[in-house]
C-alpha cells in the first residue's frame, strides 16, 4: 500500500481527489477537437490511463493515511465543496478506473465496427464526460454535487447508448425511455435532497448525518429518505424500477454496454449505500424497517423474477440484461441484511459482478464483430470458431452461476453466510433457487455456444475460425481470468468489501 | 386541518405542477409532449427550492447600509475592552442591528441555477433524440413506433 501511496509526486498526490475529475472532464473537450476517431481515442487513453494510476494512488493514500477530505477550490467544508474518499468509495474509485480502462482498449475496434467515422470524436468524448461524471458520484462528498455528477454521466450515457443507432435503431427508443425514467429518477432525487437540506441546513454528507443524529428524525427526513431511495433506485435498476435497462443495454453499442454494466448501476447503488447508511443511520427505525421489508424482499423478488425473464429471452444482451436486474437484487439483499457481513457481501457481489459483466459483454461484443451475431439461437457453434472469446465467455458465466472456482461462488458463499448469521432461511433457498435460474439461462448461452454445429456459409463449408481482435481478447480473457484468481486470491477484494462495510457501519 | 394546509400555502402550486408533469409523462403517447411534462415535473422541482429558501419577513440576501462585519466586530470589541457607556451603547447596537436582519437564504437559489442547466440539457438531448426517433421511424407517437419495432422483431425473426 505505501508503494501505492508513493506512485506520484506528493504535490500531484494531494491534489489526486480533484484531479481524478477534472482529467477526464477536460480531456472530453480536448477528444471532441480530435479530426479522426482513432486520436480521439488515444486521449481517451491516456486519460484511462492517468484515472486508473489516480485511483491506485488514492487507495493507497486511504489505506495508510485513512480518510482524505480535499476541500475543493479552497473552501472549507461543511460550505464549500468537499471531495471525500473513504474506504466505502475507494473500491468504487478502483472499480471505475481499472475497469474502465479495460473498456477502453476493448473500444477501439467495436466502436470502429460500430460507429459511423465522422462521430467517433464526438462519441468519445461523451464518453470521457460519462466517465468524469461516475467518478464525480463516487469522490463526492456533497449531496447536490451527487445529482450534478449523477446527470453529468445520464446525460453524455444517454447519447452514447443512443448512438447504437447505427446498427438498430431501437437503441433511440431505448435511450429515449431511458432519458425519461432517468430524469425522473434524478428529480426525485433532487427532491429527497432538498427536503434534507430544508430538515439539516447543510448540504454536505457527513454534516448532514452528524445534524441529523443530533436533531433526530422528523417527517420530513422520512420523506427525503424515500424520494432518495426511490430516486437512486431508478439509476441502480433496482427491481421494479428496472424497465430502462434490459433495452438500453441491448442496443447500446457493444463497448457501451460493457462500460455501463460494470460500472454505471454500481456507483448508482454506492451512493444509495451512501445515503442510507451514512446520512440516514441504519438504527433508526424506519430505515431498518425498510430494510427489511422493502430492500430485502424486493431484492429477493428481483433474484427470482429478472432470472425469470432472462431465461426467455432472445436477445443474447437483453438476457444479460436481465441477469444484471437479478444480481442487483443480490446487493439489495445483502444491502437489506443491515449488517456489515450484509453490507460487505453487498459490496464483494458488487465488484465481483463487474467482472462477470465486462468480460461477459465483451465476449458477447467480441461473436457481434466478428459475426454479427446479436440473438442466443445465432451464437450456435461459436465455440469451433472463436475457441478463446468463447472460453473467456465461459468462464465468466460460471461466475455469474456461481460455480465453484469463481469468485460468483465467493460472493454467493458470502452472502449465504450473512444470510444464515442473520437467520434468514428463506434468502438463502432464494439465493439457490435463483442461482438454478442463472444456470438455466445460461445453460442456453453455453449449449448453444458450445454444443450446436455453426451455420454452414454459402457454400456449404463451416466458417473457419476467426481469432477477435488482440484489443478486444486482452481485456477479455483479463477479467475472465480475474473471475478465478479472484477466487484464490479472495483476500484483496473481500478486504476491501469489509474495510467498507466498516467504514460505515463502524460509526464513521 | 385547514389552518395546516395555508400555512404551507406555497407548496400547493408545487405538488399541482409537479403532480400535472408527472401525469403527461405517463398519459401521454407523444414524445415531445411527454418531455413537456417531464419539464414541468422538473419545474416543480425548482419552485420546491427557491421556496424553501424564502424566509418570512426576510429581506434580499444582498449586505445593505454602512453595515460592515469587520465594523461590528470592532463595535463589540470596543464595547468588551473599554467600559465607556457610550462605546457600549454603539457596539451592541450594531451587534444587534445585524442579528435583526433576517436574510433569505440565497443557496437554494444558486444550486437551482446549476438545476435548470441540468434541466435545459436533458430537455435538449431529449428534443435531439425525438428529432432523430422522427427521421427513422417517420413517426414520434408510441403507439406506432412499439408497432414498428413488433414488425422489426417478427420480421427478422422470420
Amino acid at each position: 500500500m505505501d508503494m501505492l501511496a508513493s506512485l506520484l509526486p506528493a504535490g500531484i498526490a494531494v491534489h489526486a481527489p480533484a484531479l481524478i475529475v477534472v482529467i477526464p472532464l477536460i480531456m472530453a473537450a480536448v477528444a471532441a477537437l480530435m479530426p479522426r476517431g482513432i486520436f480521439a481515442w488515444g486521449v481517451t487513453l491516456v486519460t484511462a490511463i492517468a484515472v486508473a494510476v489516480l485511483s491506485l494512488n488514492i487507495l493507497g493514500q486511504v489505506s495508510t493515511g485513512g480518510v482524505i477530505s480535499y476541500a475543493m477550490g479552497g473552501w472549507l467544508p461543511p460550505v464549500g465543496i468537499e471531495l471525500r474518499v473513504d474506504m466505502l468509495n475507494v473500491p468504487l474509485l478502483l472499480l471505475v478506473g481499472i475497469v474502465g480502462l479495460l473498456c477502453v482498449i476493448y473500444a477501439l475496434p467495436s466502436v470502429a465496427d460500430e460507429i459511423a467515422k465522422k462521430q467517433q470524436s464526438l462519441f468519445y468524448s461523451a464518453f470521457l464526460v460519462c466517465f468524469a461524471g461516475l467518478l464525480g458520484v463516487t469522490i463526492t462528498g456533497d449531496a447536490f454535487n451527487v445529482f450534478v455528477f449523477l446527470e453529468i454521466s445520464s446525460i453524455s450515457t444517454y447519447t452514447i447508448i443512443a448512438m447504437g443507432a447505427g446498427k438498430d435503431r431501437r437503441a433511440l427508443t431505448a435511450s429515449y425511455n431511458y432519458l425519461v425514467l432517468g430524469t425522473i429518477g434524478a428529480t426525485f432525487f433532487v427532491i429527497g435532497v432538498g427536503f434534507l437540506y430544508m430538515a439539516t441546513g447543510t448540504l454536505n454528507i457527513a454534516d448532514m448525518a452528524a445534524v441529523l443524529e443530533q436533531n433526530g428524525h422528523d417527517r420530513v427526513t422520512q420523506a427525503a429518505f424515500a424520494f432518495i431511495v426511490v430516486g437512486l433506485g431508478l439509476k441502480a435498476a433496482m427491481f421494479p424500477l428496472h424497465v430502462w435497462l434490459p433495452n438500453a443495454y441491448a442496443f447500446a453499442p457493444n463497448f457501451v454496454t460493457a462500460f455501463l454494466a460494470s460500472t454505471a448501476t454500481k456507483v448508482a447503488f454506492y451512493a444509495l449505500i451512501r445515503f442510507v447508511f451514512s446520512v440516514f443511520h441504519p438504527e433508526v427505525s424506519f430505515v431498518a424497517m425498510s430494510f427489511t421489508w422493502l430492500f430485502a424482499v424486493v431484492g429477493v423478488i428481483a433474484m427470482m423474477v429478472a432470472s425469470v425473464q432472462a431465461v426467455f429471452q432472445t436477445d443474447a444482451r437483453r438476457l444479460l440484461a436481465y441477469s444484471s436486474v437479478a444480481q442487483v437484487g443480490y446487493m439489495m439483499l445483502g444491502l437489506g441484511m443491515g449488517t456489515a457481513a450484509g453490507l460487505s457481501a453487498s459490496m464483494l457481489h458488487l465488484m465481483n459482478h463487474a467482472l462477470m459483466k465486462g468480460a461477459l459483454f465483451m465476449a458477447l461484443g467480441a461473436f457481434a464483430l466478428n459475426f454479427g451475431v446479436r440473438r442466443v439461437k445465432d451464437l450456435a457453434g461459436l465455440g469451433q470458431t472463436m475457441p478463446a472469446s468463447s472460453a473467456a465467455f465461459t468462464v465468466a458465466s460460471l461466475s455469474l452461476v456461481g460455480v465453484p472456482l469463481t469468485v460468483g461462488f465467493t460472493s454467493k458463499w458470502y452472502l449465504v453466510t450473512a444470510a444464515l448469521e442473520r437467520g434468514w432461511w428463506w434468502a438463502v433457498a432464494a439465493l439457490m433457487i435463483s442461482s438454478l435460474l442463472a444456470l438455466a439461462y445460461v445453460a442456453r448461452l453455453l449449449s448453444a455456444i458450445w454444443m450446436e454445429t455453426p451455420p454452414a456459409g454459402k457454400a456449404g463449408v463451416a466458417p473457419a475460425r476467426r481469432l477477435a481482435p488482440w484489443m478486444v481478447l486482452a481485456p477479455m480473457s483479463l477479467l475472465a481470468f480475474a473471475n478465478i484468481y479472484f477466487f484464490f486470491h479472495a483476500d484483496p477484494l473481500v478486504g476491501l468489501a469489509r474495510a467498507a462495510a466498516n467504514a460505515v457501519m463502524g460509526g464513521n | 386541518m385547514l389552518e395546516i394546509i395555508l400555512e404551507r400555502f406555497n407548496y400547493i402550486p408545487i405538488i399541482i405542477l409537479m403532480m400535472t408533469g408527472l401525469y403527461v409523462v405517463i398519459a401521454t403517447g407523444n414524445l415531445v409532449k411527454r418531455l413537456v411534462g417531464l419539464s414541468l415535473f422538473q419545474t416543480s422541482v425548482f419552485l420546491l427550492y427557491i421556496t424553501m429558501g424564502k424566509v418570512f419577513g426576510g429581506q434580499p440576501p444582498i449586505i445593505v447600509g454602512d453595515y460592515h462585519g469587520e465594523d461590528a466586530g470592532h463595535g463589540a470589541e470596543a464595547a468588551a475592552g473599554h467600559a465607556a457607556e457610550a462605546a457600549a451603547g454603539h457596539g451592541a447596537e450594531a451587534a444587534q442591528h445585524a442579528a435583526e436582519i433576517a436574510y433569505s437564504n440565497p443557496l437554494p437559489h444558486v444550486l437551482i441555477l446549476t438545476a435548470i442547466v441540468v434541466g435545459v440539457a436533458t430537455l435538449a438531448v431529449g428534443l435531439a433524440l425525438v428529432v432523430r426517433i422522427r427521421e427513422a421511424y417517420g413517426t414520434i407517437e408510441d403507439d406506432a413506433l412499439n408497432a414498428a419495432d413488433y414488425s422489426l422483431e417478427t420480421g427478422s425473426a422470420e
